[in-house]
């Protein structure tokens, strides 16, 4: 079975630069959402294996998304990617202390993102 | 197109895009220079400005990427305010817009001029050098918010920036608390949002972490409001919103702005202002309450949580009063069963954002402007126009085979000599009418695809008009209205440079300055507007100021001087013909410029360019009361309808969107006044052109004309044929090569039985019918 990976992302093209870049993994499946509500409404639907959120988005940030995954005992183990762009430490720290599982600074090389993968989807 | 065309143009038409938003930002913020800016706005050009760089970034645009990046920090500086948003500021983000189109414009021709090198770096240092850092506050703010170290972490920078801001100018904040079906929880939102943005700022949206139902979801809106708490409730009667105060410590020291903390002893003196005396929050639980039992409470809600900002219970008395300790202030949210959540907000929630934005009440003395929001763009599905244009013009050979399809049904049904054949024709008629019908639609949806508003082209004017009317020192009011007509895209692309042009004149020279408005006793603000308005086929858009108006004497002065029309031609013409002198090539100089206010700069330019769209321009104007330019353009430049008429044995083909009449009349109706012949219709005098005549085609002896009036704005013109065929639709093909440049014919068309005629173009012929009159006389 394919591991799912949900990616949430606002802008279009890093979006789909990172879903090339999780595709390209094989055993992986991409699941791409523009904003944090999508990844609400689809997280009750689907399971999930993996979340890679951006921070600043419209509607809900990714942090709060950060925050609401790891306080709800369904989803509170799926790890979750944080991907901001680089001098956004403050945002980054904070990710990292509600629980996210690690970071990606754009931009980035899909071989860091794949290794980061591979960390946290096991069997891989 | 090679990949590397391809994936160009797809760079090159999402950047736009991302240019689009981020000049209607930019416009809504330079339009309120004189007051505080819209931290909305600040943060939507920072957002575009990210897009462009990540995306120009991914195509390898380094110039773009660059540039995007300067402009990118000098707005998260703005954004997080360690930036001052002055004139200055905002002049360098107009210019680097500017600067943006520019390199865009050149990557789109796969250019890369060293000269626009030199300006994106001297714009890249301009933005990096701006500016200076705002005063320091030294307490932060922030600390005095009574908010649970658990939301402050997942407020993004920025968020919580905005936050200390609100503090900081002592704005009552709220929790905005409400609960949505999971289904449709973001309409639900973006209901509430719309109702709340103009009653204050939205500064976060947590979603609420307790496990739901499967069906339900909590949102906390943290909220700054710049109205009273009535109004605030007012605003949010029908939503499922439920309200909280946040408490604010007092500052320390005499730091300016009122406090809005929650009253301390029961007794205390005057609520904080923006609080109404009957307690804001009782009122609406109260009521609520009410409704409670009926609903069966959400799972997520039961109370074994604590609420996610909890008030100052502590330090008020009459805060707990108000708003309920927390345990009460959970069992009272007004958490119905998702069916029931959905009845309450039925009327708003199908409604889109921007409607109920409008609906709800805005208090008095704040307008805000309407904000189209980035997330309508991707309603829309970008298709490159060409692909339109092919379709458009298959639909027009399926139109043609429908023509033979019913001309051979016609046939058979006429000449069937067995009864099989004529039952055989009258059922191929029948479908060809059925396809006839469908076709149509189709041909109506492919031309409706096409249509875009132009008030696409208004916006970037605005943004013009703004910045010409600052370089050249003059006040102006710019009015535009009509922005919704709607035009073939095609159109509204090539309609932008006229506009500009005719803009540019109206400021640069038709508005006088401040001074000299004021001394001629009009007021001290020039008055420019825009307008498009549809009229039948044809959109009329005119751009008219109430500066001094053109010069006649002068017109008469220079055209005579030029050798363009002699003395007797002159005294012949109407007021119109003389002020439309000005479009002649060759009528404008640099030189005349400033003695003729400046009408007249390559207005040539403007007519041809209009010419091309099968649009005609007229202009009007009156010393010293303004001047006015009247555009006529056609809806559609793909598909049109068209009368075939016969000269000569010859068959043509005329757009029947500008034939106004068809009359018949006898050789001795026709008047030579002048030297020119004329009819008389109605009591007006009507130019009359024999088509054969034109195209030097032999004439035919015959005993009445057939003309075809045609019109455009106001120019008239009867045109003599021999025959009329009827009416069909028709897609023009332009003529290739050397036949391109021939006057009076717009293309050509196939007409479905094989025969391919020529396509008259009318506005072309208006034009040379004049010409030719004068050429004669």
């Amino acid at each position: 079975m394919k591991f799912k990976v949900l990616i949430v992302e606002d802008s279009k093209v890093s979006r789909e630069h990172i879903a090339a870049a999780v595709e390209s993994v094989d055993g992986i499946e991409a699941v791409a959402t523009a904003s944090g509500f999508e990844a609400l409404k689809l997280l009750p639907r689907q399971r999930f294996d993996l979340i890679i959120t951006d921070i600043n988005m419209p509607d809900i940030n990714g942090l709060e998304l950060i925050n609401f995954v790891k306080k709800n005992p369904n989803y509170r183990d799926v790890p979750l990617i944080i991907i901001t762009t680089e001098g956004r430490e403050q945002d980054r720290t904070r990710g990292m202390a509600l629980g996210a599982a690690g970071y990606l600074v754009k931009p980035f090389q899909p071989e860091d993102l794949e290794a980061l993968l591979r960390r946290f989807l096991k069997p891989l | 197109m090679t990949p590397g065309g391809k994936a160009l143009a797809e760079f090159v038409a999402e950047a736009t895009e991302i240019l689009d938003a981020l000049g209607r930002d930019l416009l809504a913020l330079d339009e309120a220079r004189d007051q505080e800016a819209d931290p909305e706005h600040i943060n939507g050009i920072f957002r575009a400005a990210h897009s462009l760089k990540g995306l120009s970034g991914l195509f390898g645009q380094e110039r773009i990427t660059q540039l995007a990046h300067a402009a990118e920090d000098l707005l998260d500086r703005l954004r997080l305010g360690r930036l001052t948003l002055d004139d200055q500021v905002l002049d360098a983000l107009v210019d680097a817009l500017d600067t943006f189109q520019s390199l865009l414009g050149e990557t789109s021709r796969g250019e890369e001029g060293e000269d626009l090198t030199r300006r994106t770096r001297a714009m890249e240092d301009r933005l990096a050098r701006m500016g200076s850092p705002p005063p320091v506050v030294e307490e932060d703010p922030l600390e005095r918010l009574e908010l649970d170290a658990s939301v402050r972490a997942v407020f993004t920078e920025y968020e919580e920036h905005r936050l200390r801001e609100n503090v900081r100018r002592g704005v009552a904040l709220w929790r905005v608390r409400a609960a949505f079906d999971l289904s449709d929880f973001d309409k639900g939102l973006a209901d509430l949002n719309a109702r709340l943005k103009p009653l204050g700022e939205v500064i976060s949206t947590l979603p609420s972490s307790r496990p739901g139902g499967a069906t339900g979801i909590a949102f906390d809106l943290i909220f700054g409001a710049k109205v009273s708490a009535q109004e605030l409730e007012a605003g949010l009667q029908g939503t499922p919103a439920e309200l909280e105060p946040l408490a604010v410590r007092p500052p320390q020291d005499g730091e300016d702005g009122p406090a809005f903390d929650l009253p301390r002893s029961p007794d205390a003196a005057p609520p904080p202002s923006e609080t109404p005396d009957t307690g804001p929050v009782t009122a609406p639980r109260a009521k609520r309450k009410k409704k409670g039992p009926r609903s069966q409470p959400l799972a997520l809600e039961a109370g074994e949580t604590r609420p996610l900002l909890p008030v100052d219970t502590a330090t008020s008395g009459p805060g707990t009063a108000l708003t309920g300790a927390p345990s009460s202030g959970v069992t009272a949210l007004p958490l119905g069963s998702p069916p029931r959540m959905r009845a309450v907000e039925s009327p708003s929630a199908t409604t889109l954002g921007l409607q109920s934005a409008a609906s709800a009440p805005v208090p008095a003395g704040r307008p805000r402007p309407e904000e189209t929001s980035l997330r309508s763009l991707t309603q829309t599905v970008r298709v490159d126009i060409g692909r339109l244009d092919g379709l458009i013009n298959m639909v027009g050979e399926l139109l043609l085979i429908k023509a033979n399809l019913q001309r051979l049904a016609e046939t058979s049904r006429q000449d069937g000599t067995v009864a099989l054949s004529k039952l055989f024709g009258q059922e191929l008629s029948r479908e060809t009418r059925q396809l006839e019908r469908k076709l149509e639609a189709l041909q109506e949806g492919l031309l409706e695809a096409r249509m875009v508003p132009v008030g696409q082209v208004f916006d970037k004017l605005a943004r013009l008009v703004r910045r010409i009317a600052r370089e050249a020192g003059k006040e102006i009011d710019f009015v535009s209205t009509g922005g919704e007509v709607e035009l073939d895209k095609l159109i509204v692309e090539e309609l932008s440079d006229p506009l500009m042009h005719l803009i540019r004149n109206a400021i640069d020279h038709g508005a006088e300055g401040p001074e000299a408005r004021l001394s001629v006793g009009k007021p001290r603000r020039a008055l420019l507007r825009l307008r498009a308005e549809q009229k039948g086929n044809h959109v009329l858009i005119s751009v008219s100021d109430d500066g001094s108006g053109i010069d006649e004497s002068r017109v008469r002065e220079v055209a005579l001087s030029r050798g363009l029309v002699t003395a007797s031609q002159i005294s012949e013409m109407t007021r119109r013909e003389l002020l439309n002198l000005i479009f002649l090539p060759g009528f404008s100089t640099r030189s005349s410029v400033s003695a003729l206010s400046g009408r007249g700069v390559g207005l040539d330019v403007v007519k041809n360019n209009l010419g091309n769209l099968s649009g005609i321009i007229d202009v009007w104007s009156e010393r010293g009361k303004g001047t006015a330019f009247h555009l006529t353009l056609p809806v559609t430049l793909a598909i049109v309808r068209a009368l075939v008429v016969g000269v000569s044995g010859r068959t043509y083909a005329v757009p029947l969107n500008s034939v106004l009449e068809i009359l018949s009349v006898q050789p001795q109706d026709i008047r030579t006044v002048e030297r020119r012949e004329v009819l008389d219709l109605r009591g007006q005098t009507l130019p009359f052109l024999r088509l054969g005549r034109l195209f030097l085609l032999p004439e035919r002896e015959v005993n009445r004309h057939f003309v075809v009036v045609v019109g455009l704005a106001q120019q008239r013109l009867g045109i003599a044929v021999d025959e009329l065929f009827g009416q069909q639709d028709i897609v023009t093909k332009p003529l290739g090569g050397r036949l391109s440049g021939v006057k009076g014919i717009s293309g050509a068309t196939d007409l479905g039985n094989r025969r391919t005629v020529l396509v008259l173009d009318v506005a072309e012929l208006l034009e040379e019918g004049i010409a030719q009159e004068r050429r004669r006389a």
